[in-house]
């Protein structure tokens, strides 16, 4: 535990990424097992225990210290398991201290009540460091700026693989992770992931360069619409069943319908969309889903989910990854045509035989769900990460409106003193009403130049917030555009952000609230 | 006949703690004719002041950082001798904060207070260690006076600086420290636990660090960080004042800070500090309170710092207690 302790103390204070990937290989390196398996449970979040609630743990420093010393000094400190590891007294020899590995073991086999006297004999044993990292494990999160992500990362870089090959492995595993370790340090077999229902990780797209396309033959491409959804993957074998996102968090639990609906015997690669296969609902209505671990029948029956597919990396007990998209491809009509499932369907092949056909075909695309092209090469295998060349992604054009500037907001960090937040509006009759918030699309200089307009041109304030005079037109850049109740126009953009200054533009001649409707998406 | 009350002989005044019958100031706030200087630290030893009395440390380390303006007339006073001014019996007993400092024991008329100034327990090497003397009042600091503050053993802290040194052996470690004291005690402690390496001072702690050489003190290779080139500092150690620690222009230093505040991992978090070293020259919780039962005085006034945690235990100690409101002690270290 004291070994632990130092790490999540060091790794607290460690500002950079590669420091911090240094202070676990390390770790990871010189320490024993079952102990690290742990470790790496805790510092990838997979470690949960109910048992000590914050009122209990008060309770148990209050029977040793007097209220009012503590009192003052939570009062100092400010955080409860800091305060709690700092002034617990101290006896010298009272125990051993306890090895991560009890402690786990302990609480899995204990009740709320037991886990107080335990906790308490903890403390006694453990140092200051100790109580802290021990408080932080039992009352959950650490906050010590380590995602999954980056300790995965550490794990790989120990055992010398690509963190890809942790991630595929990763939700076949459970914690102490002996056989991982095994592995990693040669002393094993790569542990097997045959039946268990894990996350292949993905293959991603590269923004598409329109210069680089006369190089391309149109030939070697397929072409699908890019849906505005959450791309996820669809994992099922061995009799359990997972919906993973794109990072690998498993989701199931969110989308409940589209899981239930998963055959065994697959890995599929998709987007995540709610609505019908005829009717995608706006991401907007996503969102709400995905803001609820757990929805509500309501929610259910409102904005019922279903995922748009368009790869398979695993179907029939086999691994199709090596094989090329356009075999992919047919593997997957084939399985998807034998039996077709209410909460799947197929992403379409888009036909075309030269560039310009697609160029037209996107700047079309003003569909509700999507979000312009893919265009991924036929011959391609299916290799995790982003690798340059088989995949690219050709967004649709933005769509821009004149917007008039009504309020400004000073930034953060580096720009907290310069007003960089503004919030624009279209007319509606001889009214402004807001339509949206832009934050970025300008240069220094400029930022420069629109604070000190919005200094001289300020009509009220409030707080951080300034009011501005109607004098300043901003052409603002959107990919698309919504009902929402956030803004008082009852219309919301998706990534709005300032395309020109319009300095030049008088404020009357800017855009009416009628033209962004006319732009919402059918 | 019985002693007379402290209070009526002992009081804050504007210009701070006042001793009547012997007509003179401890560590004055502003500039009085004669002053007892319990220690070097600015905010103790402050300049302008006429008659001067200090341990001879003390009074060059005056000399040193204020030059003419240490005072008219200074009179060193060695550890253990009594000297009378105006009625007081004067003595100066070590109080293990920095090379010179003394706490005050006044006796008048059959009752003792001691002031302790700034003072901890724990072994220093670079100034002899605390002596508790018994008194009716013992006037404590409380810069640490939360039962939060307990400081790990100087060797672990070291330990930690010395294992961030090998792994990270490419990054220059530069260490805060305040100039006087706390540097040389570190260096001090560096050299004890083996680090034989040359270890590298700004300016203002070299100065100070060349005057606890000339009273004896060693420590080994020490160096000026100043016009050194850049790639010559890899792996090597840094002493520099706090605020000089933050933003030197190093390239990516491993930022170390030794001081009792980083005790508490959100404060050091804020100071960006990477490596927090709790290494102070203060008491620590445990100290103050064994040191309050120690002097065997029945009555205890706490000045600058957490004045209300130590109030409320000395009074579950049983014994009285009050605060002493003096103004103008920064009441911290940095």
């Amino acid at each position: 535990m004291i070994r632990f302790a130092e790490l999540l103390d060091t790794l607290l204070f460690t500002p950079g990424r590669n420091g911090k990937l240094r202070l676990m290989v390390e770790y990871f390196r010189t320490t024993p097992d079952p102990e690290r398996g742990w470790a790496l449970a805790a510092l990838t979040g997979g470690l949960v225990f109910g048992q000590a609630k914050p009122a209990q743990i008060r309770a148990l420093v209050l029977e040793r210290i007097d209220a009012e010393l503590f009192g003052w000094s939570y009062d100092f400190v400010g955080d409860l398991a800091e305060t709690v590891a700092l002034i617990w007294p101290e006896r010298p020899g009272a125990n051993r201290m306890p090895e991560l590995t009890e402690i786990v073991e302990a609480l899995q086999l204990t009740s709320r009540a037991g886990a107080g006297r335990l906790l308490e004999a903890w403390l006694d044993a453990l140092d200051a460091t100790g109580r802290w990292a021990l408080l932080k494990l039992v009352t959950g999160g650490l906050r010590i700026g380590v995602s999954a992500r980056l300790a995965k990362t550490a794990i790989a870089e120990f055992g010398q693989v690509d963190v890809g090959e942790i991630e595929e492995l990763w939700h076949g595993l459970s914690p102490p992770y002996q056989p991982l370790f095994a592995w990693l340090d040669g002393q094993g077999a790569r542990p097997s992931t045959e039946d268990k229902p894990v996350f292949l990780p993905l293959m991603l797209a590269n923004p598409l360069d329109e210069a680089d396309l006369a190089a391309l033959d149109p030939a070697d491409y397929q072409a699908e619409w890019k849906w505005d959804g959450i791309r996820v993957q669809l994992s099922a074998r061995g009799g359990e069943k997972r919906l993973y996102s794109r990072s690998g968090d498993d989701v199931s639990g969110t989308f409940p319908e589209i899981v239930a609906e998963l055959p065994d015997g697959i890995v599929l690669d998709g987007e995540l969309l709610v609505g019908s296969f005829e009717a995608v609902a706006p991401f907007n209505d996503l969102q709400q889903r995905l803001n609820r671990k757990k929805p509500t029948p309501k929610l259910l029956q409102d904005h019922p989910g279903f995922v748009r597919l368009y790869d398979a990396l695993w179907l029939d007990g086999e691994d199709l990854r090596a094989l090329p998209l356009s075999a992919r491809r047919q593997h997957l009509e084939t399985w998807y045509c034998a039996a077709p499932r209410p909460r799947l369907d197929l992403s379409p092949i888009l036909p075309f035989t030269a560039w310009d056909e697609l160029a037209a075909l996107r700047e079309g695309a003003r569909d509700r769900g999507i979000e312009g092209l893919m265009l991924k090469r036929a011959a391609s295998p299916y290799l995790a990460g982003r690798p340059k060349g088989p995949w690219f992604k050709w967004k649709r054009g933005a769509l821009t409106l004149d917007c008039v500037l009504m309020y400004a907001q000073r930034g953060h960090g580096k720009r907290s003193s310069l007003y960089s937040d503004y919030t624009f509006g279209a007319w509606r009759g001889i009214e402004l009403v807001p339509v949206g918030k832009a934050y970025s699309g300008f240069t220094d200089e400029e930022l420069l130049r629109l604070d000190r307009w919005v200094k001289e041109h300020t009509v009220k304030r409030f707080g951080p917030v300034r009011e501005v005079e109607p004098g300043l037109v901003l052409e603002i850049a959107f990919d698309s555009v919504h009902r929402s109740t956030r803004h008082k126009s009852g219309l919301a953009m998706r990534f709005p952000r300032v395309h020109r200054i319009r300095w030049d533009k008088p404020p009357g001649e800017a855009d009416r609230v009628e033209s962004l409707e006319g732009l919402m998406a059918e | 006949m019985s002693a007379p009350r402290p209070e009526s002989w002992i009081r804050t005044t504007p210009a701070g703690l006042y001793v009547e019958p012997g007509g003179f100031h401890i560590d004055p706030m502003r500039m009085v004719d004669r002053a007892i200087i319990t220690h070097g630290h600015g905010d103790h030893a402050r300049p302008g002041n006429d008659k001067v009395l200090a341990t001879a440390e003390t009074l060059a380390i005056m000399r040193a950082r204020l030059g003419e303006r240490a005072g008219k007339s200074l009179q060193a006073l060695r550890y253990g001798e009594t000297v009378r001014i105006g009625e007081v019996d004067v003595r100066l007993v070590p109080a293990g904060h920095i090379l010179g400092s003394a706490q005050v024991v006044l006796d008048w008329r059959g009752s003792r207070v001691v002031v302790s100034g700034d003072y901890k327990r724990r072994a220093d090497p670079t100034c002899p260690p605390f002596e508790p003397v018994p008194c009716d009042v013992f006037i404590t600091e409380a810069t640490f006076g939360l039962p939060v503050f307990r400081h790990p053993p100087d060797h672990h802290e070291i330990d930690k600086l010395l294992q961030s040194r090998a792994l990270f052996p490419e990054r220059v470690h530069l260490v805060g420290v305040y100039s006087l004291g706390k540097c040389q005690r570190v260096l001090a402690l560096l050299r004890q636990q083996g680090y034989q390496e040359p270890i590298y001072l700004h300016g203002a702690q070299l100065a100070m660090t060349e005057l606890y050489q000339s009273f004896g003190l060693e420590f080994g290779d020490i160096r000026p960080a100043l016009g050194v080139p850049r790639q010559d500092l890899a792996g090597q150690i840094l002493l520099a004042p706090p605020g000089v620690a933050a933003d030197a222009k190093l390239p990516d230093p491993v930022i170390a800070m030794a001081s009792g505040w980083m005790r508490v991992k959100q404060r050091a978090k804020q100071a960006r500090v990477e490596l927090p070293l709790v290494i102070s020259d203060h008491a620590d919780w445990d100290e103050l309170c064994r040191t309050m039962l120690e002097v065997e005085a029945p009555e205890i006034w706490v000045t600058h710092g957490n004045e209300e945690a130590l109030i409320r235990q000395a009074s579950l100690y049983g014994l009285k207690a009050r605060a002493l409101s003096l103004v103008g002690f920064e009441g911290d270290e940095t």
